[in-house]
């Protein structure tokens, strides 16, 4: 393990940044934490996590696939994809975290998809361990310890120092790169900080979810609850829960068309949307009820059932605080699930 | 880059346009070389595009024993399927596949009585199987087919069953329409009611394809007769975009219908929630 000077940090900033391009969390104006292309004058944020997930950088909201040249009754498929540049994503939660391995459940199960495997290898991950973490916490309900983050670096903020350690081969190779900014030093204060964070955690109010009745195997036993149609009575199918969402995925392909060039890109889609699966002939989840079942049971159960009983939920809590009607995944644990005392 | 993609499909050129209602036109799909754009398996589906108009799945009603072109019958419903049907030959227009789980040709069928029913274009995908099953005819047992549609202008390949499948031996055609029409001396009336009247021995497998209203009373008719959901295939199909189980839209419970499906087994369609 490494340390440095939390007044150092800027300095070890710009030595990456000038090896590879390096995104990290920086307050907006309007005091959101968003990740940004770090240049000199950014400045690390202090916000718990970011307003939006850490996913764009492997799935982006918007991205070309592929472009078409038409002419006449000829078709022309053109290959636009280029070679990707590796990149640093700095201070990511354990939530975000543990989102890409969900990610990567979808997007690089055969058939691989190209475009986000390619971002996904040249992707360095300096993962920042949690230390305050909010009331609308509740990863540790998935088994993800956020005091001690997955990725190529962990890192550790106290009031005075940053901790550096590294996991994989990736990080310890650009770690050994800053070498002169760092020194090395034991774990003690990391431990002391981890052991901390971990009796705050514990006394989360959403800590004790209760997921038993979720998961593999729970279609049955679920899909016909009549509470689906009574707590999605007020969802306006605005989709803010799935952009805000780490993990979900699901996507949506287009086309424009500018002169005799089209260009097919995906964007993310939401299951929440009256469109979404809507065909020529009908379309067979109708109602918000259907729309709203489809993406808690998705998460909850569909998801668990095809990944070895993973959830497809890190508890980051953006939702939470991002929907309008304050309707949200712990609300469906906890009414679905059956344990909320009424 | 070396990599493939699945996303990014290959270029292909219809070679012939062939109306068979006044509604469905089958159009048969080479690459810009001449072959066949790729192997497939009886069930199995492609993604069409017509780039600037869109993309959608269809099924591929050639039999995969047809060494030379893809054909796809595709009736006139939506954006694609409209500008398909305005195409010319020589159009190019783009193909990605094949998609999904196929029939079980290969072992459930084998040696097996096999009843086909099929209404209106849910020939479609049905014909790709029979006449996969009548090149190995020596594989299986008796083959019975029993199609339907609103009236005779209707029926999708006529010529086909007329000329080759009901002049071959062990394949029994039973063709109906809804309303008696001029002109037609055959059966009339809904095919659901005349898979029961035909009464046949519960020994069979059977595979239906149709409206849902068709499939839904044709199993129930099936199921009364003493047939066994295990024996009942379907093929379902539901609003794709991907078409590689990532889309996250044609999903059936934890089922997605274009990698898992589109083929499923009526006991498989059981443990499923009802939402197709």
């Amino acid at each position: 393990m490494r340390k440095c000077s939390i007044d150092n940090i800027n300095d070890v900033l710009k030595a990456l940044s000038e090896k590879i391009p390096l995104y990290l969390p920086v307050d907006r104006l309007d005091g959101k934490a968003t990740y940004q292309k770090y240049q000199e004058g950014k400045v690390w944020s202090n916000a718990l996590n970011t307003e939006r997930s850490a996913k764009d950088f492997f799935f982006p909201q918007m991205e070309n696939l592929v472009e078409f040249k038409t002419q006449g009754k000829n078709v022309e498929v053109i290959d636009i994809r280029d070679e990707k540049q590796d990149f640093i994503i700095f201070g990511v939660r354990a939530c975000d975290v543990k989102s890409f391995e969900i990610l990567d459940r979808v997007f690089l199960s055969q058939p691989v998809d190209t475009f986000y495997k390619s971002r996904r290898e040249h992707g360095i991950i300096f993962s920042l361990a949690c230390s305050k973490p909010n009331e609308t916490c509740f990863c540790s309900v998935f088994n993800i310890d956020a005091t001690a983050p997955a990725g190529d670096v962990t890192l550790w903020k106290t009031e005075t120092e940053v901790f550096f350690k590294a996991n994989t081969e990736k990080g310890e190779k650009i770690l050994s790169e800053i070498d002169s900014l760092t020194t090395e030093c034991g774990e003690e204060t990391v431990n002391e900080q981890r052991e901390k964070t971990k009796k705050i955690l514990s006394k989360l109010p959403l800590s004790d979810l209760d997921l038993t009745n979720f998961g593999v195997g729970k279609t049955k036993a679920l899909f016909d609850s009549p509470l689906w149609k009574e707590m999605s009575s007020t969802c306006l199918g605005c989709g803010t829960c799935t952009f805000v969402c780490p993990t979900c995925q699901c996507y949506d392909i287009k086309e424009f068309k500018v002169g005799d060039k089209v260009t097919r890109f995906r964007c993310w889609d939401s299951c929440m949307y009256s469109d979404f699966t809507k065909m020529a002939h009908g379309n067979p989840r109708l109602t918000q009820a259907e729309r709203f079942r489809q993406r808690f049971m998705h998460k909850l159960v569909y998801y668990p059932d095809n990944n070895d009983g993973l959830f497809s939920c890190v508890g980051c809590g953006r939702c939470l605080s991002k929907c309008p009607i304050s309707m949200n995944i712990v609300k469906v644990i906890k009414r679905v699930g059956g344990k909320e005392n009424e | 880059m070396s990599n493939n993609e699945v996303l990014i499909p290959t270029v292909g050129v219809i070679t012939d346009v062939r109306r068979d209602t006044p509604d469905i036109k089958t159009f048969r799909v080479v690459t810009p070389n001449g072959v066949k754009p790729f192997e497939h398996k009886p069930g199995q589906c492609a993604m069409l595009s017509i780039p600037g108009v869109g993309e959608a799945m269809f099924s591929i009603t050639s039999s995969p024993t047809n060494t030379e072109y893809m054909e796809f019958s595709i009736k006139k419903c939506g954006c694609v399927t409209e500008w398909l049907h305005s195409a010319e030959v020589g159009q190019q227009i783009t193909i990605r596949g094949p998609y999904g789980k196929p029939f079980p040709v290969d072992d459930e069928f084998v040696g097996k009585d096999l009843l086909f029913v099929a209404g209106g274009v849910g020939l479609a995908p049905l014909r790709s199987v029979i006449n996969y099953c009548r090149h190995y005819r020596e594989r299986y047992g008796s083959i019975d087919i029993v199609y339907g549609s609103r009236s005779k202008d209707d029926l999708l390949d006529y010529k086909e069953i007329i000329d080759e499948w009901s002049n071959e031996e062990g394949v029994n055609v039973h063709l109906t329409i809804d309303n008696p029409q001029e002109g037609w001396d055959g059966h009339v009336g809904f095919v659901p009611n005349y898979v029961k009247e035909l009464n046949f021995s519960t020994n069979k497998t059977a595979v239906l394809c149709g409206p849902p209203i068709m499939i839904k009373f044709t199993l129930e008719g099936l199921c009364s007769l003493g047939f066994d959901k295990t024996q009942i295939y379907t093929t379902l199909e539901l609003r794709m975009k991907c078409g590689v189980g990532k889309c996250g839209r044609c999903n059936v419970g934890s089922k997605y219908v274009c990698k898992d499906g589109p083929v499923f087994r009526f006991d498989e369609l059981d443990e499923l929630p009802s939402e197709y």
